[in-house]
């Protein structure tokens, strides 16, 4: 593999460890939902880059995938829902952006130092994706835990499942069946989540799951 | 390819996930719920049955399905109490519709599920690839997602979200794991398909990386370890046990939790292939001792009778890691045969409380009194069951808790002393409790209640059995899964 194709594809797994950290800063719903979609695109293009570099042309499905569910109509759902719930304005945070965001650099270099190590005999772009990959695993799992709202826990659990794509690429001939199954997982994990949301929004008139716990009572 | 699928209707392993999963189509079809719970019970019946020729006659492993001492143990439990909670959760249901607490399109829905789960178990125990294993117990954990969630009660909502998110976040970390397994896998055994089926990737894992497979234990671990119920990952389980129906709570204990922990066991034994990788062992030891006594801890301050029984059920999924963890092939014998009677025991359990809440209408322990004067059967039959929980002589698990602690004691005597302690922590809760909802004045409602005793009945009956008596065979078989579990 040539000098070029390497520095692309590290440049586009880098890209979306840079948009996994526009997601923790974002204070609107409809900024957090295009984020997303961006995080979604940079996904789907780090993921048709490998399948041309690796000469593995059913990974361009996982980029179309990519692209059409997570880029264009999940975003779009979502936007239409936040609006209609009326949670479009702001996003309750726990804990302020600065504190998060070292938070998050301190994961980026943690992942950096366990998977570079490990990995240290793998080939160089499998070892690098698989670090950056990583990093926006943990940088996922940190929204879900600093988020109070539904709906952006959803979107980083969603950020979550891209990291493990970008690492399921990286790791050159992995069966297919894991990469059709995780993108369908995703669908299945929507459609659910989905079925809660007006759930919830049924029964709580908000997606705030703060709004949940008042409800625990003596159930304990 | 075209071997295996000219052996499909022949082939029992096939059969075990075939007919679940056939079955839960008809059954999203079929209309009116007697029927539908009749036929939920036949199907977990046959699926049963065909568990049971894997003792007899083992098909050979392929790339796709795998059949071993160790996977047996589990189908055949798991298929059991699948069965046996069909047959519970038949007359549950017809109560709960008649309170009006489910409706008819309510039980269809819950009856596709339950055969969905049953099918995706049964493929996350069979399976031979650990892709396929993880799609499996990923399906495994939406449809419980989905069923904790049928009664739509605020709280109800709220357990499933919960159950949900972590879930999801385990299910997640548990493909990283694999996503690393395969990377480690490759070098070795070339790319695609072959480098992830397990009986290659234990034939090779001597010559993996083992950095590459200590960083993919410790995702495997914390991530299964979630959907085993391990603290600190605990936290959906309480929730889900309690709010989700009752019969569900029955799969997820007796099953759900041992499907998890199949998975970490297959990678311990692909970690202990490998010489120069990290010992599994301290880590399940250390997880599972914590657990245990916060779970052990935790019993003291419920007021729910099913969050009693949740955290009992952490508490001894604490134990069985410990014991797994420790190895060799007395602890692992304990362990295994702690797994089954735990699923037995805590299952049985679950029926009682189930048609106990139904009787008293109300799940708080402070409302549940004199239940041996008020209802007999179903007292007696919770007294026999916590009994046998806590651990006493002469029920299966004294037995099996007695091995743990006395191989800990020969092998790692500082290690038995917290061990002990959790235990005594728990039996006391336990005690306590039982004393309050057994005896004494009895309150609520005494109407008698339409109950089927049998599978409760079943259930401690042979743990009773098992704690007199083991039969040769049986300890013949679990003594060769401890030796293949190293």
């Amino acid at each position: 593999m040539g000098k070029f194709a390497l520095d692309l594809a590290h440049m586009l797994a880098g890209g979306l460890v840079l948009v996994s950290f526009m997601l923790l800063y974002q204070d609107r719903m409809s900024g957090l939902l295009r984020v997303f979609a961006l995080h979604a695109v940079v996904l789907s293009a780090s993921v048709a880059w490998q399948a041309y570099a690796q000469g593995a042309p059913h990974l361009y499905i996982t980029a179309a995938i990519a692209l059409v569910l997570k880029a264009i109509i999940i975003p779009l759902a979502l936007d239409r829902m936040v609006v209609r719930l009326g949670v479009h304005r702001s996003i309750d945070a726990v804990g302020g952006i600065g504190p998060t965001m070292l938070l998050g650099i301190g994961l980026v270099a943690l992942s950096m130092t366990v998977m570079l190590r490990a990995a240290a005999d793998a080939d160089p772009l499998a070892r690098e994706d698989l670090a950056f990959a990583l990093s926006v695993v943990l940088l996922g799992m940190l929204m879900m835990v600093t988020r109070r709202n539904a709906v952006s826990q959803v979107v980083g659990f969603m950020s979550l499942e891209n990291g493990l794509i970008l690492a399921a690429t990286g790791a050159r001939g992995m069966p297919l069946v894991v990469e059709i199954s995780v993108a369908f997982s995703v669908l299945i994990a929507f459609i659910v989540i989905g079925v809660f949301l007006f759930r919830i929004r049924e029964r709580f008139d908000t997606v705030d799951v703060g709004a949940l716990d008042e409800y625990r009572g003596g159930n304990q | 390819m075209s071997a295996f699928a000219a052996g499909l209707p022949f082939n029992p392993a096939t059969a075990i996930i075939v007919i679940p999963a056939l079955s839960a189509v008809a059954l999203a079809l079929m209309p009116g719920y007697r029927l539908t719970a009749r036929l939920n019970v036949l199907a977990a019946f046959l699926t049963f049955l065909a568990a049971l020729t894997l003792l007899t006659a083992r098909p050979a492993s392929g790339g796709y399905l795998m059949v071993d001492d160790l996977n047996v143990v589990f189908i055949v439990l798991g298929t059991f109490v699948g069965f046996t909670t069909s047959a519970f959760s038949a007359s549950y249901i017809g109560h709960e519709l008649e309170a009006g607490r489910l409706t008819p399109a309510n039980l269809r829905f819950y009856h596709a599920m339950y055969q969905t789960l049953m099918f995706a178990m049964n493929l996350a125990l069979l399976t031979n690839n650990i892709g396929v294993m993880w799609v499996a117990i990923e399906i495994a954990t939406l449809t419980t997602v989905l069923m904790v969630g049928i009664y739509r009660t605020h709280a109800a909502i709220e357990a499933a979200w919960k159950y949900f998110i972590l879930g999801s976040v385990g299910i997640a970390l548990a493909l990283f794991g694999t996503i690393l397994v395969y990377m480690a896998a490759r070098p070795v055994i070339g790319e695609g398909h072959d480098a992830m089926v397990w009986t290659a990737l234990v034939e090779h894992a001597k010559d993996f990386n083992p950095d590459l497979l200590n960083v993919a234990f410790i995702f495997l671990m914390l991530g299964y370890g979630t959907k085993v119920g391990l603290a600190p990952l605990h936290a959906w389980l309480p929730d889900a046990h309690a709010e989700g129906p009752t019969p569900i709570s029955a799969v997820l204990s007796g099953l759900l939790l041992n499907v998890a922990l199949y998975a970490v066991l297959r990678f311990k034994m692909l970690m202990a292939a490998n010489p120069e990788a990290i010992s599994p062992g301290p880590l399940m030891v250390t997880l599972g001792l914590l657990s245990l006594i916060f779970a052990g801890f935790m019993l003291y301050r419920r007021r729910d009778i099913k969050r009693l029984f949740a955290y009992s059920s952490i508490e001894h999924m604490g134990l069985i890691t410990f014991a797994f963890g420790m190895g060799g092939p007395l602890a692992n014998f304990a362990g295994l045969l702690h797994m089954t009677m735990h699923s037995l025991t805590k299952s049985a359990i679950f029926f009682a409380v189930g048609h106990i809440t139904q009787a008293k209408g109300t799940r708080r322990l402070s409302e549940i009194t004199g239940l041996t004067e008020s209802h007999p059967l179903l007292g007696w039959g919770l007294v026999a069951g916590v009994v046998a929980i806590a651990g006493l002589p002469p029920l299966g698990l004294f037995m099996s808790e007695f091995l743990i602690v006395s191989s800990t004691f020969a092998r790692e005597p500082l290690l038995a002393v917290p061990l002990v302690f959790g235990l005594l922590v728990a039996f006391g809760a336990l005690m306590l409790r039982l004393s309050g909802m057994a005896f004494g004045e009895p309150a609520g409602s005494t109407a008698p209640v339409k109950a089927s005793y049998v599978p409760l009945f079943a259930h401690l009956g042979l743990v009773l059995t098992a704690g007199i008596y083991l039969p040769a065979p049986l300890v013949v078989w679990f003594q060769n899964v401890a030796r293949l579990l190293g």
